[in-house]
């Protein structure tokens, strides 16, 4: 990545209520090792996004991409962490 | 009347749409590529199974955003019959032609098997061919088949009898056991409030012929073919 960009990363994660298989899975076996003291696992995903140093409205287009795109806004949820 | 299937990228139950209208229902059928923007007159339009764009992201969320998909969402919200199978539905609910979400099977692990559907309301443009309450023998092969949505829009669904299929088991009772992926109610497939698009996990396609196990799929190409005709024979009289 270049200097003259900036970056966001947005995290998404499960609402609180949908099942996570995953996440049971990965406690499951947290569970097995021996590891008793995480009493539960959530998992979720995240982007980094490059974005233009002259971008316009960029919070704008960050919210539209992530309920358009990056998000499934029926299961899921998202924040942004901008630089 | 004519059928359109939709190739994706990923699609690889397309020809499996494709010969099962044409070679056993005897209809019309022709392939729509997903960079087409033309539906070619279609009367139904089928979105078969797969992996469109290799399920990157979510399963479904990038097709939605193909120029056919632009069509197909047009057509659908203007009364047009379509149907999505498997990865189909899971493009139906990413592009909100249906309601709720297809998530991870709750165990994880891809499956692959014939299972029992029982026809929860047989007065639909989709199976109108079926008895309400009959068992349909027809397999799944998924591993994001779990149907979701908030209670209150369950509700709503099972309220309005947009839940079309349901998983039971052999004797038809609606079971833990026979849920393949962990579904809400054993959901299997539900229609738009309007009744003109469906989604559904199991492959009709897969059982249209005996020597595949079963001819009970080929009830939901017959019904879909006896609706058209039916708004045919009413547009002419």
């Amino acid at each position: 990545m270049s200097n003259n960009t900036k970056k966001a990363v947005v995290y998404v994660r499960l609402k609180d209520g949908v099942l996570d298989p995953q996440g049971v899975t990965i406690h499951k076996a947290l569970t097995q090792m021996g590891y008793n003291d995480f009493l539960s696992v959530r998992s979720g995903r995240f982007f980094e996004l490059g974005i233009a140093a002259d971008a316009g409205d960029i919070d704008r287009q960050i919210d539209e991409v992530c309920s358009k795109l990056l998000t499934n806004p029926v299961i899921e949820t998202f924040t942004v962490e901008k630089d | 009347m004519k059928f359109g299937v939709v190739t994706f990228p990923g699609s690889n139950c397309d020809y499996d749409a494709y010969a099962a209208v044409k070679f056993i229902l005897g209809e019309e059928v022709e392939f729509l590529w997903h960079k087409s923007s033309d539906l070619l007159g279609c009367d139904a339009i089928i979105l078969p199974g797969g992996f469109s764009y290799g399920d990157y992201l979510r399963s479904g969320a990038i097709a939605k955003f193909s120029p056919i998909m632009e069509k197909v969402i047009d057509f659908g919200h203007n009364g047009g019959m379509v149907i999505g199978i498997c990865n189909g539905f899971q493009i139906l609910t990413e592009c909100g032609l249906l309601p709720g979400a297809l998530i991870r099977n709750e165990h994880l692990r891809f499956s692959c098997k014939y299972v029992n559907l029982r026809v929860e309301n047989a007065d639909t443009s989709f199976t109108r061919c079926c008895e309400k309450g009959e068992r349909l023998q027809i397999p799944i092969a998924h591993g994001d088949g779990n149907y979701y949505h908030f209670d209150g829009e369950i509700n709503r669904l099972e309220d309005n009898g947009q839940v079309v299929f349901r998983y039971v088991n052999a004797a038809g009772d609606v079971t833990d056991d026979a849920n393949p992926n962990g579904s809400i109610a054993n959901i299997a497939g539900i229609m738009n409030e309007r009744g003109n698009v469906l989604g559904m996990m199991p492959h009709p396609e897969r059982a249209v012929e005996e020597i595949l196990g079963s001819v009970d799929g080929l009830k939901v190409f017959e019904s879909i073919r006896a609706t058209v005709g039916a708004k045919t024979q009413a547009g002419a009289n």
